[in-house]
């Protein structure tokens, strides 16, 4: 256990750096700076600007003095949204993403497990079909489009719910959902595949054979083990509702870091993109990490192979 | 080798034959659609916001231009890019799997190792991030050599090369897999055997064999470098007006949607049209790698 922590602790650490260098450079390469603007600034404001921004030297003392900076974990002021840090401007957004992609987490985690199942109890029947024809089309369709059908029909059609913004529980339910979808797909499709294999083992028919009730039959005892391969999605799943916060939040309006990370290469803000990058990745390989250990403790034959 | 048994398989399902013929009328559509409607019906007009007509069947937009032929121009750009896109990835990928696979040990781990980092690399954030680079250093040349009227052809060729580029990584690891197979079976040491060289046995011998994955994987690719454009676009960062693709389109109509007016055609019909592209690109993808996998089993 202890083995694959540290491994995989030192995979986080090169994956961050090679993410961290790749992002500087391709920032610091591309023509144009932060500062660029309609008019063109006076020489000796533009020397100081670099400077208080540590924009100047070469590149190599820029990226060295950037990786210095980040070890001590600051991740330097944001250059379009003046004398706030990025520290300061993830600290208040992050919050908002992670609400959001946590419910989505929930509701994708659930309704895909409960999907699946159904779909593999009533197999080949009219609403296996329906549900897997429905899973495939969560899949195909990216947020944009699922998004922003769902403010039409329920928020300005029906006026059931807000077509945006962020405040009550209201606000949640339209991004979550959208956020959710293509997940909850997934989760379902991999559900009913295992959940239709652990069907046919010995131990299920065991079970209906000493008279359980196929309700119990298959939420007591065939989902402990069928949930197996929804566990090991789990990790990815973190990834996919965390980009996909990006477009989400900027469909409906909400103001979390996903909004911050757009306008942050529109603005050519690269500290602030740059951390925004950092914070990613570690939480997307955070979260693997997380998955793995987990797949450990649920079934420990799993820990010998690791 | 194509085995012409995939084919039948995949023209029993009802569903990837619906979708191989609606697909082959969208290409039609969205190709040779234009041609034959007047083209100002793409330049601004009067006739703002009107809803689907006769005249404008899917409506128009601000700029009272029509929303169909919006979509079709829209949908060539985004089948375009989709398509080179897929082609572009194929051919690093194939590149790719194919060396590592056949080289083997310390090349073959090395090779499949950056594969690896880059798979842990988000991909939409890498897509991000690399646009706006590729994005700001054309506008940079073409400012510099006074070429505005590239900069549309380009903006296009840097996606295709961006997308293919970044979506490469599952075509290198199949292709790998089923190298390392072929290359232990006895064609291949015979031909050894005979003397070929190791370039000769790379395309004569083992590609060929490869070709029915790589067309799966290409149609399944072609649907994600769509979305990546479209995301890309939705964005802002992608296709640039007055040009149009899909993903610009829906961004249009997102926007024409708020409670006072919603003018719902600007995002019914682009969602439509993306929405029904992709759904028939997965279910024939889909019908494909099935076709392929009972031949395995």
């Amino acid at each position: 256990m202890l083995a694959l922590l540290s491994k995989r602790l030192v995979s986080l650490l090169v994956v961050l750096f090679c993410v961290v260098s790749i992002t500087f450079l391709l920032i610091r390469a591309s023509p144009g700076g932060p500062f660029d603007g309609e008019r063109k600034i006076p020489e000796a404001i533009e020397k100081q600007l670099l400077a208080k921004y540590k924009l100047d030297g070469t590149l190599w003392q820029q990226y060295t003095g950037y990786i210095g900076d980040l070890l001590r974990g600051d991740l330097r002021l944001s250059t379009k949204y003046r004398n706030r840090s990025v520290n300061e401007i993830l600290a208040q957004t992050l919050p908002v993403t992670l609400a959001l992609g946590g419910a989505a987490f929930l509701l994708a985690t659930f309704a895909g497990v409960w999907i699946g199942t159904l779909a593999a109890m009533y197999r080949h029947t009219w609403r296996d079909f329906g549900a897997m024809f429905l899973a495939l089309a969560a899949i195909s369709l990216p947020s944009y489009i699922i998004g922003p059908l769902l403010i039409l029909v329920f928020a300005l059609t029906l006026g059931w719910l807000p077509a945006g913004g962020w405040g009550g529980f209201s606000h949640l339910i339209l991004p979550a959902l959208t956020l959710a979808a293509p997940a909850a797909a997934v989760i379902a499709r991999l559900m009913r595949g295992s959940m239709v294999e652990t069907l046919q083992m010995d131990f299920v028919r065991t079970a209906r054979a000493k008279g359980l009730k196929e309700s119990t039959v298959v939420y007591r005892h065939a989902l402990r083990i069928a949930i197996l391969p929804v566990v090991s999605y789990l990790g990815p799943l973190a990834a996919h509702l965390l980009t996909g916060s990006i477009v989400v939040e900027t469909v409906f309006n909400i103001p979390g870091a996903g909004g911050f990370f757009v306008h942050s290469i529109l603005n050519r803000d690269g500290f602030l993109l740059g951390g925004m990058v950092i914070v990613y990745c570690a939480m997307l390989v955070f979260f693997n990490l997380l998955v793995d250990l987990a797949y450990g403790f649920l079934d420990p034959r799993i820990k010998s192979h690791a | 080798m194509l085995d012409p048994r995939v084919f039948q398989r995949v023209r029993k399902n009802p569903a990837a034959v619906l979708s191989a013929v609606f697909l082959a009328f969208m290409v039609l559509a969205c190709v040779a659609g234009p041609f034959f409607m007047p083209s100002a019906l793409g330049e601004p007009g009067p006739n703002q916001y009107a809803p689907p007509s006769w005249e404008h069947p899917f409506g128009t937009d601000l700029n009272g231009r029509d929303l169909l032929y919006r979509v079709l121009t829209g949908g060539r750009i985004s089948l375009l890019v989709g398509l080179c896109g897929a082609v572009v990835s194929l051919f690093i990928g194939t590149a790719w799997g194919l060396v590592a696979g056949y080289a083997g040990g310390r090349t073959d781990a090395l090779m499949m190792r950056f594969v690896d980092i880059l798979y842990s690399v988000p991909r939409l954030i890498f897509i991000l991030i690399a646009i706006n680079a590729f994005n700001a250093g054309l506008q940079e040349w073409a400012n510099r050599e006074g070429l505005e009227w590239r900069v549309e052809s380009s903006r296009i060729a840097i996606l295709i090369l961006t997308l293919g580029f970044i979506e490469w990584l599952t075509m290198a690891r199949i292709v790998r897999g089923q190298v390392l197979s072929l290359k232990e079976r006895q064609f291949v040491t015979a031909a050894r055997a005979l003397g070929q060289s190791h370039v000769k046995i790379l395309t004569r011998h083992l590609l060929p064999n490869l070709a029915g994955i790589i067309l799966v994987y290409l149609t399944l690719t072609i649907p994600a470098v769509i979305i990546d454009e479209s995301f890309l676009s939705f964005l802002g960062l992608g296709i640039q007006a007055p040009q149009a693709s899909w993903g610009s389109l829906l961004a249009d109509g997102a926007g024409a949607i708020n409670p006072v007016r919603s003018f719902w055609w600007l995002l019914v019909f682009p969602a439509a049209s993306m929405a029904l592209a992709l759904l028939a690109l997965n279910f024939l993808g889909d019908a494909l790698r099935d076709a392929f996998d009972s031949k395995a089993r």
